[in-house]
């Protein structure tokens, strides 16, 4: 009985930090500080997936934790290119 | 397919074969050659004339059986009257035109091949008893009257008058084929003689006025009727055996035709009678009146054609009033029939004649300008009686036939006052004084043609050419038309047992089978018409003896109130103007115009739907239990959304709409689609990276920095958008009448299709059609991708031109 206030108790805080996640994108001085967020909402709602399978009480959902996790990071890197180098996929050399 | 249907095509066949000739016979004028057409078929329809004074006769063609639409052709008196005047006219004009045309000058083949294909058309037109085949007809007499107008092409006028010419009888043609189908749609039939069978019916229905008036529309402009008569002068630009022909003698005489005909159907209505009259009587006013001042003996006789048709066609409006009486015996008002058809006769013997008249003058002198003319009489004297014979004919001088259909005509004007019908007995005087006022203008301008071009003193100097005698061959056409003129002016009762009665009674065909007979010979008595007839003489040569007076008043002054071809030319430079600024004004070439008109009209349309069907229903009671979790997950979404609308930098928007798609897809968790999560975000990640991709190239957002204004169009429609989808799905919701087929899946994924994924079940198994074709969507996609980014052939060639 303990264990969906508890999941609901957890769902909340990941919530809110979400739009605290959400004020930096939109408040954040520097384009990195937003990218942070934006991947640290990744990892948020990759919480909040687990939480809610383990509230609806189905295993349906772990093929998505996994796919967030990776996609947050593919997403991170390639913004985090963009910063660096101002393009996402270089062109190689020799051509 | 009769012999008379071939009679029809005859002329068209031989114009396909025209160019044939053209080419092999090199020495020999392709006129000769396609002479012997019109001659053996006004010969073929001679023979007709003892059958029509009896009845008619009937051929049938099946043509589209189904639709009601048979090439069916009816030879009664006014169709033979028609078919005799243009093959018998068509024969003496391509004589004539042998004579006019220089072989090495001119394209033969074109002229004859164009000229051809006319007759047919027109004999087609006066033949046909199906509506339908008749507007076909019809429109390849506008068509072939443009091409004969316009012939000269090189020449600036010719092109602008063709072009006059067949966008005023288009129009009217288009009008005639809606009158034909009201006339379809209330008696069922395509068939003239079927549909004037049940006139009762056409009459009785509500369709009967605007059918009358879109025929009419279609005879008057052909006919050139005010204010449809601009084209006709401007349709002078033409070679003088085509004004001959067309604009004299046949093509102008259809609206004629079509109004004779119909007379039967509409001439119980007092519009019709009005209506033609007044307008064929402010035709022959304004048309004899404008003759006066013009300086081209062309554009005379064009003038004095319109007048001379507007002349026919109040008769045949006043000869309306006929068919009001049971017995033709107490019936005064035939007299009108018979001299509308009477002087459809003669205006196309003598104004045939006056047109092959003026040709000579300018193929012998160079010129047509009645200013440097004068004094050929003693040069040219076959020329002089030509026109002496055609021009005193017109103006209704005794002893021609001009004089015979005249008083016929002054004698049904005067009828009209005591006719007790369409309060014509109040209003009905004024047909008689407009008529003569306009009569004796006529007889002013048949003078002018005549003593300016032939009498006073020869002025060589101001002619192009040294003027001499024609060749016969240009006389003998205009020859025979003047001694048809003569002989039916002296003995009028040699054409009114054999044309011109079976005429009339096809006009009225309450007289077949009684013993009405028509008989010209009342030219004796010393009638009100006679005394008119002086009038219009004296009156006459007063008027044109001051002509030097008061012609500078009708040339100046009266213009200006009148101007019909300015008219026409405003309106067309304004239709042109208007429609290009209208474009020029909606067209903006900004897609986000574009997109304001779409959602705009998306807007107007479905909140008009809404309100008009009363669709709005708003029923919750359905709906499902809403947690905290969708609470917050919505806010997220609205705050991302804000953000990004409001957001000043586009790498911002990008991050938040990211962040958008991945709520999304906890939405779809939530909603538990684990699926649709999955693609989501994949799709979602990979639209985040390609618009990263294309940053690099997107302009940068500074360049639409100001602020978003609160109240301006498109946050209007975004508003109205957002309202509109919001209260459909709404709406929506609760309308489902029957259970959702969805159990069926769910019964069935696994024992059916081996599955118990049940979305990857129904997309690729219960439903597997669909996936195949998005599949073929990213594949195209891809391969256009690849296409834009690989093809450059515009870069290319600029590369290689430097």
């Amino acid at each position: 009985m303990i264990l969906p206030i508890v999941l609901s108790i957890g769902l909340l805080l990941y919530s809110i930090s979400i739009f605290l996640y959400l004020y930096r994108i939109l408040k954040g001085p520097t384009t990195s500080d937003k990218v942070v967020a934006l991947d640290s909402i990744g990892m948020n709602l990759v919480a909040i997936v687990a939480l809610l399978s383990m509230l609806l009480d189905t295993s349906a959902y772990l093929d998505v934790i996994l796919l967030i996790a990776l996609l947050a990071f593919i997403g991170t890197v390639s913004f985090a290119k963009f910063i660096e180098k101002g393009k996402v996929i270089e062109r190689e050399r020799d051509n | 397919m009769s012999f008379l249907h071939l009679a029809i095509f005859l002329p068209f066949l031989m114009a396909m074969l025209i160019p044939i000739f053209y080419r092999w016979t090199n020495q020999l004028h392709t006129g000769w050659i396609v002479l012997p057409i019109p001659v053996i078929l006004f010969i073929y329809f001679l023979t007709f004339i003892p059958q029509t004074m009896q009845g008619v006769v009937t051929e049938t063609m099946p043509w589209i059986p189904s639709l009601g639409i048979n090439f069916t052709v009816v030879v009664d008196g006014l169709s033979l009257l028609f078919a005799l005047l243009i093959t018998g006219i068509g024969s003496l004009v391509t004589f004539y035109s042998i004579f006019y045309l220089g072989k090495k000058k001119e394209r033969l083949n074109n002229f004859y091949a164009f000229l051809f294909i006319f007759m047919t058309a027109m004999l087609g037109v006066v033949l046909s008893d199906n509506l339908v085949v008749l507007y076909l007809f019809w429109e390849m007499t506008s068509i072939s009257s443009f091409l004969l107008i316009g012939y000269w092409y090189h020449r600036e006028r010719s092109r602008y008058g063709a072009r006059k010419s067949l966008l005023i009888t288009v129009f009217g043609g288009l009008m005639l084929l809606g009158g034909i189908l009201l006339l379809h749609v209330i008696t069922g039939s395509f068939s003239l003689r079927e549909i004037i069978g049940e006139a009762s019916v056409v009459q009785a229905s509500s369709l009967f006025i605007p059918a009358m008036i879109l025929i009419l529309l279609g005879a008057f402009t052909k006919s050139a009727q005010v204010p449809f008569h601009v084209w006709l002068p401007d349709a002078m630009e033409a070679p003088t055996p085509v004004s001959a022909y067309l604009h004299s003698a046949t093509m102008v005489k259809a609206g004629l035709y079509l109004v004779a005909r119909f007379t039967p159907l509409f001439a119980v209505s007092g519009v019709w009678f009005w209506t033609i009259s007044l307008v064929g009587i402010v035709t022959l006013f304004w048309g004899s009146i404008t003759a006066t001042k013009k300086q081209d003996l062309k554009a005379i006789l064009a003038y004095s054609t319109i007048s001379q048709l507007g002349m026919i066609m109040t008769l045949l409006g006043v000869g309306a009033a006929a068919l009001h009486y049971d017995s033709w015996s107490d019936d005064i008002y035939i007299g009108a029939l018979v001299a509308a058809v009477f002087h459809l006769f003669n205006h196309a013997t003598f104004k045939g004649s006056l047109f092959m008249m003026v040709g000579i003058v300018d193929h012998e002198t160079g010129t047509r300008d009645i200013k440097r003319l004068g004094g050929l009489m003693r040069i040219m004297p076959i020329t002089a009686t030509i026109a002496f014979i055609g021009t005193f004919a017109m103006a209704g001088l005794p002893p021609f036939n001009g004089f015979l259909s005249k008083e016929m005509f002054f004698q049904s004007m005067v009828d009209v006052t005591t006719l007790n019908l369409f309060n014509a007995d109040t209003w009905g005087i004024l047909l008689p004084v407009i008529a003569w006022v306009g009569s004796i203008f006529t007889f002013v301008y048949s003078m002018i043609i005549f003593f300016k071009t032939f009498g006073g003193k020869l002025k060589p100097h101001l002619l192009p050419k040294k003027p001499h005698e024609a060749p016969l061959g240009l006389l003998l056409p205009p020859l025979i038309l003047s001694a048809l003129v003569v002989i039916t002016g002296l003995f009028p009762n040699l054409i009114a047992k054999p044309l011109l009665e079976p005429a009339v009674k096809s006009i009225m065909p309450s007289l077949y089978g009684t013993d009405y007979h028509v008989h010209i010979s009342f030219w004796h008595g010393f009638t009100m018409a006679l005394l008119m007839t002086f009038g219009v003489i004296i009156l006459g040569i007063l008027l044109y003896k001051t002509a030097n007076w008061w012609r500078p008043f009708i040339k100046e002054k009266v213009p200006r109130f009148f101007q019909w071809g300015k008219a026409y030319d405003n309106s067309m430079y304004y239709m042109e103007q208007g429609s290009y600024r209208f474009t020029l004004w909606i067209m903006t070439g900004w897609l986000r115009t574009y997109l304001n008109y779409m959602l705009m009209a998306f807007i107007i349309l479905m909140l008009g739907t809404i309100f008009a069907t009363d669709a709005l229903n708003f029923d919750i009671s359905t709906i499902s239990r809403v947690t905290m979790m969708d609470y917050v997950l919505a806010l997220v979404i609205v705050v991302t959304l804000v953000g990004v609308v409001f957001s000043k930098s586009r790498i911002t928007s990008i991050i938040l709409l990211g962040a958008m798609g991945y709520t999304i897809s906890i939405f779809f968790i939530v909603a538990r689609a684990p699926d649709l999560a999955l693609t989501q975000l994949v799709i979602e990640t990979i639209s985040v990276v390609l618009y990263l991709l294309v940053f690099y190239h997107l302009p940068q957002f500074s360049n639409i920095e100001e602020k978003p204004k609160w109240l301006s169009v498109k946050t209007l429609i975004s508003f109205g958008v957002g309202l509109v989808v919001f209260l459909i799905s709404l709406s929506a919701y609760d309308t489902t009448f029957y259970d959702s087929i969805s159990q069926y899946y769910i019964d069935n994924t696994y024992t059916k299709a081996a599955g118990k994924n049940i979305v990857n079940v129904i997309l690729v198994d219960f439903r597997g059609f669909d996936t195949l074709f998005e599949t073929v969507v990213l594949a195209v996609a891809s391969i256009g991708i690849f296409g834009m980014v690989k093809l450059r052939l515009a870069r290319r060639e600029k590369n290689e031109n430097k």
